[in-house]
């Protein structure tokens, strides 16, 4: 590969936490082939580019462009354009970029609700004048401008069209190798790349696949939370009442969560075919509440036992949707701003 | 890329549709959707021109998909599933949009219907282009029958198979075959003895070679699927051994306990520790009844082993538990009498001269314990004046509101049979209607308005003790208002028969759970189709008879019966029947083993192989009802023709009016 120029490498970060440039730099010395094969010229994180700089290269340019974090503003959705634009390659890296992860959240309430929260009604802030950003302000020096914030969290696919897929939160290094090795192979030897639309660094299978606890038939009287429980070692977290969102889940993380007695939290996102992988666990969570034999129990003795092993499970939405609720059906809560105006979706 | 043809048939069902609906335009309209190549409107799709212009249009136009908005698929599904079957068409291939029963029959607004019509049709073409090309799958029918329930209407059930050649198991939880029937005195409305009729139909169960009886037994398990049942029979242990025993009696005649019968008897008559229910039970073997055997109780006595010549008692006998494959199942369990003592303003239990119906059967019968004289609880006095409470417990809404459809035939054949016994006595029919409508019933009633009944037309309010008149004193008085005088009256009487109604069996839920059926709201087995499918159940070979669907009387259940075994005989000479492919399936490849399905399923259909870590279902177990489809975290489990992308579409389609809404407004938010 003498003469030949290297292919081009871009990372984002739109609305993120920063775990996934994290998780690239622990794949560890691989880094050095990474930078040995890959030109990097956009890379926020590691590298000073600028945006101008992006928007002066031409179109397809950029060979990999990885892309994490959820469309949350104006800003987010210039640079996904953008960097599609100039990307033959554009990979959702990560769950925000995937499916809305954290910031989704957020859907279930309104633009009003977060930001009050985040300007006003927080035990921390000192803000007596209610002063909130705005868009365009007017200072001395002239005209100032910030990014819209939008209504709605927005994953990337439903701003640009995506190449391909790496769920996680963040996605695990080695995966993230893999994969890379898989990318270098094709533009240097002329290997496949994966089918287009494929989600790459995870299995096909769910969690439960991998994991090394062993399973009986469901039936669960109440669940618990975390703080609540030790879990006894060596045996499903679900069949103990510790909600795992294995069952819902895309294995190819080795099970890391439930290995060490915390239920899996689903950031690896459904499996193929499932169009909203909150709705699914809560349904297949239904499908383990066990109180006794139905025919034993008149319709409202029935309710209430359920009702009662129900309020066991604080938080559904942040719990079953904590990953998938930008990508999922569900989307959101429908906007209804004068419904909700106190922060706080669950 | 989709690439079918649809064709949309648009039925008006004479005015039911069209009256509403306005067909043409949904016709009209849905010719305009995507996908769809040829779209009709036609007064009766299910008639012969109806079927045959979609076989037409098939053949014509290359249709791939087939739209019916019509009637429910319940009513005609297969209709329509055949036409496209004689077009060549695979019959999955239909889809039907249910536009009567859903649209023009639960509303009057026009406009809404025909809106909501055209929603159904595009549901059902978008739903239509992911379907996907069944094969019935063959099932062999095991030609054995179980019948469960050894009253009159199990016993024409098993006498009409038994006779047609095949084999049945009847299966009885009391000691005796017969039930309510046997302790009936006379049938109306021809006054037939009831056992004089019943016995001998008893007789021929017990000694046909087609039939296994199995009384003092009950079902506790059911698994398998129409063609084959596999059925877990508990024969509980009547402490003799059937080879031995002749039926002589003697141990039941030098039995030294006696015990108030409150089966057969209805408590008005004792029987002993080891007994038969009536001497005519069949078979003809007595049980020990371990709750009052002095042996059970203290570890002596043993007199009955003592006296048996065949040496056939035996204490140490266990309940046996026994397995027997069937491919079909007849439920004729019956029904219970309703509790008298739940209306405590008649006094049944606390005023020692109210009897039950049933009292009143048993002390009319001949062989019943006052040798068949009316008489008063003092087993002496004979009444002069009688009262007959018609709809206890029925046409009440505190109670059940339906009509239990026997007991003004039988309040009436009680009332002749006093007018017969005691014929000086005065007999007060108290009712609400008199409801005769079988053959030959009206007639009896006006023999009984020509016998002397009076019959009062009223609910009655209380039957009490408190004279308030000197002629009321050591009475009982009837308290109700006549509604054809307009007074309320008070008549005093010696005699007050309740004639309580017929409910569900108080353990009918659990039953219909075992056998996979339904129940209505009072417990009664639900029916496929309440007027053209009455003995079938939605559980493909189940089938009901008799009472355990509703109240009926002898020729009712009997005709049932005869039904309900009709239909099984026409699955036994089959030999095949073809099954609907509408079947769950796990695939493999995709499935984690998380087990979240494995104790879901209401037909014990899936399995979990701890070797390769995947469950599986059964292809012949399941019934295709969706729980496991609906409960898998991963989408590994299908469920054939109803797949995620097919009720995706359907619910696209169902929504189109809102998406084109939230097309237009995100096209006019978008700044130009």
């Amino acid at each position: 590969m003498e003469h030949k120029e290297k292919p081009k490498l871009a990372m984002y970060w739109a609305s993120s936490c920063g775990g996934c440039e994290i998780s690239v730099l622990n794949i560890g010395e691989h880094i050095l082939t990474v930078d040995q094969v890959f030109d990097l010229v956009f890379f926020p994180c590691i590298a000073d580019f600028k945006v101008s700089d992006v928007a002066n290269y031409p179109d397809g340019y950029i060979d990999l462009c990885l892309f994490n974090g959820a469309i949350r503003n104006s800003e987010n959705e210039e640079t996904a354009r953008l960097l599609r634009q100039k990307s033959k390659v554009m990979v959702a890296f990560g769950s925000c970029a995937y499916e809305g992860c954290i910031p989704a959240l957020s859907n279930l309430t309104s633009k009003q609700a977060t930001l009050a929260t985040v300007y006003d009604d927080n035990p921390s802030l000192d803000n007596p004048e209610h002063i909130r950003p705005l868009e365009e302000a007017e200072v001395p020096e002239g005209m100032l401008d910030l990014p819209e914030f939008y209504d709605r969290v927005k994953t990337l696919d439903q701003v640009v069209p995506v190449d391909y897929t790496i769920p996680g939160c963040p996605p695990e290094p080695e995966q993230i190798w893999a994969i890379l090795q898989v990318v270098v192979a094709a533009f240097t030897e002329g290997a496949p790349l994966p089918p287009p639309g494929a989600i790459l660094g995870a299995g096909d299978r769910a969690l439960c696949d991998e994991c090394p606890l062993a399973r009986e038939e469901k039936a669960v009287s109440r669940f618990y939370r975390p703080f609540e429980i030790d879990p006894e070692p060596g045996k499903c977290l679900l069949d103990q009442g510790i909600v795992c969102m294995g069952p819902a889940t895309r294995n190819g993380c080795k099970a890391l969560c439930p290995r060490v007695g915390m239920g899996c939290r689903g950031c690896y996102g459904p499996m193929e075919g499932v169009e909203d992988q909150g709705a699914k666990m809560l349904s297949a969570i239904a499908s383990t509440i066990d109180v006794g034999d139905p025919a034993d129990l008149d319709e409202e003795e029935l309710e209430r036992k359920i009702e009662e092993v129900v309020a066991t499970l604080p938080d559904p939405a942040g719990t079953f949707y904590r990953f998938s609720m930008g990508h999922s059906l569900l989307r959101g809560a429908r906007p209804e701003p004068e419904a909700v105006t106190e922060g706080g979706g669950s | 890329m989709i690439n079918e043809k649809v064709g949309v048939y648009v039925c008006h069902c004479g005015t039911n549709i069209a009256g509403t609906v306005d067909v043409h335009e949904v016709a009209e309209w849905s010719g305009r959707q995507e996908h769809v190549a040829v779209s009709r409107d036609y007064k009766f799709m299910c008639s012969s021109l109806g079927q045959d212009l979609i076989v037409d249009d098939i053949e014509e136009f290359g249709l791939t998909r087939i739209v019916v908005a019509s009637c429910s698929p319940h009513m005609h599904e297969k209709t329509f599933r055949g036409a496209c079957l004689r077009a060549g068409l695979n019959p999955f291939f239909l889809e039907m949009a249910n536009i009567r029963e859903h649209v023009s029959w639960a509303t009057s607004d026009k406009a809404a219907a025909t809106q909501k019509a055209k929603a159904l049709v595009k549901a059902a073409v978008e739903r239509s282009v992911y379907h996907k090309a069944l094969e019935p799958i063959p099932v062999t029918i095991e030609p054995a029958t179980l019948v469960v329930g050894g009253g009159i209407a199990g016993i024409s059930a098993a006498l009409e198979l038994a006779e047609a050649g095949h084999p049945v198991y009847l299966v009885e939880r009391e000691p005796s075959i017969g039930g309510h029937m046997a302790q009936l005195d006379k049938t109306f409305p021809t006054l037939d003895c009831s056992a004089c009729i019943l016995t001998p139909k008893m007789v021929d169960v017990g000694q046909h070679p087609n039939i296994t009886l199995m009384t003092y037994s009950e079902v506790e398990e059911v698994s398998g699927h129409i063609g084959s049942f596999q059925v877990t029979i508990r024969k509980k242990a009547r402490h003799l051994d059937e080879e031995l025993c002749t039926g002589c009696g003697i141990c039941e005649e030098r039995c030294p306990i006696k015990v108030v019968d409150q089966e057969f008897e209805a408590g008005l008559g004792k029987r002993k520790a080891i007994y038969r229910p009536f001497p005519q039970a069949v078979p003809k073997f007595p049980v020990i009844d371990e709750e009052h055997c002095t042996y059970f109780l203290k570890g002596k006595c043993k007199l009955c082993q003592k006296e048996c010549p065949t040496h056939s008692i035996d204490f140490t006998q266990q309940d046996e538990v026994c397995q027997v494959e069937v491919g079909n199942i007849i439920l004729a369990t019956g029904y219970d009498l309703f509790d008298s003592r739940r209306i405590p303003q008649y006094g049944y239990g606390r005023l020692r001269n109210v009897f039950t119906s049933l009292e009143f059967e048993r002390m009319v019968n001949a062989a019943g314990p006052t040798g068949g004289n009316i008489v008063l609880r003092d087993g002496l006095t004979a009444p002069k004046s009688v009262a007959v409470i018609h709809c206890v417990g029925s046409r009440d809404e505190n109670y059940h509101e339906y009509c239990s459809n026997v007991c003004c035939m039988y309040s009436m054949k009680f009332a002749h049979l006093v007018h017969e016994r005691v014929p000086d006595a005065e007999v007060f029919n108290f009712y609400i209607d008199i409801r005769a409508s079988g053959k030959g019933y009206e007639c009896f009633y006006h023999r009984l308005l020509k016998e002397g009944t009076h019959f009062v037309r009223g609910r009655v309010a209380e039957v009490t003790d408190a004279a308030q008149r000197p002629e009321e004193e050591g009475k009982l008085i009837v308290q109700a208002e006549d509604t054809l005088i307009g007074a309320q009256r008070r008549i005093p009487v010696d005699m007050v028969i309740l004639s309580a109604g017929m409910e569900a069996r108080h353990d009918s839920q659990e039953l219909a759970k075992r056998f996979g059926l339904g129940c209505d709201f009072d417990g009664f087995f639900v029916e496929r189709h309440p007027k053209l499918d009455p003995v079938a159940t939605m559980t493909e070979g189940i089938f009901i008879a008799g009472a355990c669907q509703g109240p009926k009387d002898i020729p009712a259940s009997v005709a049932q019966g005869a039904a309900a075994a009709a239909r099984v005989a026409g699955l036994i000479d089959r030999g095949t029947i073809m099954m609907e492919p509408v079947k769950a399936s796990i695939r493999t490849d995709q499935c984690s083993g998380c087990r979240i399905c494995n104790n879901l399923c209401p037909y014990n259909a899936i399995e979990y192989h701890l070797e390769t870590n995947v469950s599986e279902i059964s292809t012949a177990l399941c019934q295709g009802c969706g729980t496991c489809v609906a409960a898998c975290p991963s989408a590994a489990i299908d469920g054939a023709h109803f797949t995620n992308d097919q009720l995706m579409a359907e619910i696209e389609g169902i929504l189109w009016d809102q998406r084109e809404t939230e097309r237009e407004e995100e096209e006019a938010a978008v700044p130009a």
